[in-house]
């Protein structure tokens, strides 16, 4: 797939001389939906301010659809829209009018149509007239969105865009990001909510201390990282793991009636038939059995918990 | 070239004015129209008249002169440093905009608002005092380097400060002082010598002077060294705001 970022040794230290990216190399395809995860201070809005234009790079370069954004930043910019993580509007302007704002600003002749269709997608044509100073946090995260949309751009960067976003704005928003991408337009996000990039993302980067420590398919990621967990339900409650079952990586949960097996879904061997046998040995039986997959925050935490 | 951002951002900022039409026309129009009550009637009966002018006509281009360089410098100043502050510059930013697109239309706007405002006075003193232009073509000519050069030093000031008392110091502690002491009010003959010299160090005393002249005819400093003056002093705020955005100074890091 071609890319439609292409980010390579980019790194920026900032006048404190904070380093918040280190030799960042990284490439978004066109057309997905790519995740980028990582703790708070990682550099994800850096790298996010970079490529958009708010902040200078330091070294490296970044094409955006081929594009250099800073020799060549009108043509690239003109690609890309933002939206910010923080709520920054113009409090006393309309919704209309800040976003129509927005497009006359990216270089697009007026198009009533199109502000009324992002504006109708969003759910914001019944608020077209009121002062952006009285509509909600959700609304205004709306309006945000709609301004990055504004200018029909090919590539769209969220940055924590369900930050502070109840559960159905939530659901609306990714309708929405979904009906972009359908429409061929390519989405990098970044959140907090892992069951977020879960969820939506075809791709997850992992950003820790300025560094891309991992860029993955989010179905592989979560196969070869992922470890399973099979939970059988006793009959009757433990006190403690019998020491002829100490060969396997066991736990006792809900006050011992639970036993809780992880083993990697990757091997060949799972151990499942042997736990099995050895607990019919053991005399413990079970009544139900369920096996689940490591979460995608598992993943995280523990990827960036192994980085010194 | 990127038309279409320009007259974005010069929409936006005449929007603004028009929203707030009490502060940004009525305000300086009556506070100048009190200055023409205080100073041309009340002092103006005692002081019969200056160089063949009387005293209410020959404080006007001063007046007006005093309210474009507050009204130019406070406008753009805001203009800019209310995105920084607020955080909404990040869209001007990532907007496909050259920095010199962003100052066309921000002082563009500024010079403009200043510019009408300038005229309403005018108009105004017209109604207080009997007025004469005897260069109208240099009147307008200075009116508008004067918008110009005053609304680029106030989006300067925008920049450069990063809190709202910052954005009130040099308007208050510098512009309104040098004006007042700039001969807006008198003509630098009826200062004692001295003074006469030492008032030749402040730049609005030409600025003021040049524009009398384009009403009057009259003038304490020659034309051409006013004229020198505006566009030295425009050249040195084209200067600085290229520097600032060669640099990212204080807007990108």
């Amino acid at each position: 797939m071609p890319a439609v970022i292409s980010v390579s040794k980019l790194s920026k230290t900032y006048a404190s001389g904070f380093q918040a990216l280190k030799q960042v190399d990284l490439e978004i395809h066109r057309g997905e939906i790519f995740a980028l995860l990582g703790p708070n201070g990682a550099g994800k809005t850096t790298l996010i301010s970079v490529v958009c234009g708010l902040v200078n790079p330091s070294e490296g370069t970044v094409l955006a659809n081929g594009y250099d954004i800073v020799n060549d930043y009108r043509m690239a910019r003109s690609q890309i829209g933002l939206v910010p993580q923080e709520l920054t509007t113009d409090a006393f302007e309309t919704v209309w009018n800040t976003v129509s704002f927005s497009r006359g600003l990216f270089g697009k002749a007026a198009s009533p149509e199109h502000i009324e269709k992002v504006l109708k997608d969003l759910a914001l044509w019944d608020k077209r007239n009121n002062r952006l100073i009285t509509l909600s946090g959700g609304m205004k995260r709306r309006v945000l969105i709609a301004k990055a949309l504004s200018h029909e751009p090919q590539i769209l960067f969220l940055d924590e865009p369900t930050a502070g976003v109840d559960v159905e704005l939530r659901r609306d928003m990714w309708e929405v990001v979904r009906g972009l991408r359908a429409n061929g337009v390519t989405i990098i996000l970044t959140t907090h909510y892992i069951e977020e990039a879960e969820e939506m993302a075809d791709r997850i980067g992992v950003i820790s201390n300025g560094e891309i420590i991992l860029v993955e398919e989010k179905e592989a990621l979560m196969q070869k990282l992922g470890r399973k967990q099979l939970t059988l339900q006793l009959q009757e409650p433990l006190d403690s793991v019998p020491s002829s079952l100490n060969g396997h990586d066991l736990e006792l949960a809900a006050e011992g009636h639970e036993l809780v097996y992880t083993y990697d879904s990757q091997q060949d061997r799972t151990g499942i038939p042997g736990l099995l046998g050895d607990l019919h040995a053991a005399g413990i039986h079970f009544k139900d059995l369920h096996t689940e997959q490591s979460t995608l925050e598992e993943i995280f935490v523990n990827l960036v918990r192994e980085r010194p | 070239m990127n038309i279409q951002a320009v007259q974005a951002i010069y929409r936006f900022e005449m929007a603004r004015a028009r929203r707030t039409l009490l502060q940004s026309v009525v305000s300086p129009v009556i506070s100048t129209s009190l200055y023409f009550v205080v100073f041309g009637a009340a002092i103006g009966s005692r002081i019969t008249q200056i160089e063949g002018v009387s005293y209410g006509a020959f404080i006007v281009p001063g007046l007006i002169m005093l309210m474009l360089l507050t009204q130019s410098v406070s406008n753009a100043s805001f203009a800019i440093f209310f995105p920084k502050f607020s955080g909404t510059i990040y869209e001007l930013l990532s907007a496909p905009v050259s920095y010199f697109e962003i100052v066309l239309g921000y002082v563009g706007a500024a010079a403009t608002k200043t510019v009408i405002l300038g005229l309403i006075i005018l108009a105004t003193a017209s109604l207080f005092v009997p007025l004469r232009i005897e260069h109208p073509f240099w009147m307008l000519l200075f009116l508008v380097l004067t918008a110009l050069t005053f609304s680029l030093l106030g989006f300067i000031i925008g920049i450069w400060a990063d809190t709202f008392e910052k954005l009130q110091l040099v308007p208050l502690l510098i512009i309104t002082p040098l004006t007042f002491l700039g001969g807006s009010f008198y003509s630098v003959n009826m200062l004692p010598p001295i003074w006469q010299t030492i008032t030749l160090f402040n730049p609005v005393v030409y600025l003021v002077s040049g524009f009398r002249w384009s009403f009057y005819g009259i003038s304490d400093v020659s034309v051409g060294a006013s004229l020198v003056t505006i566009l030295l002093f425009l050249g040195l705020c084209l200067g600085t705001v290229a520097w600032i955005f060669r640099t990212g100074y204080r807007i990108k890091p």
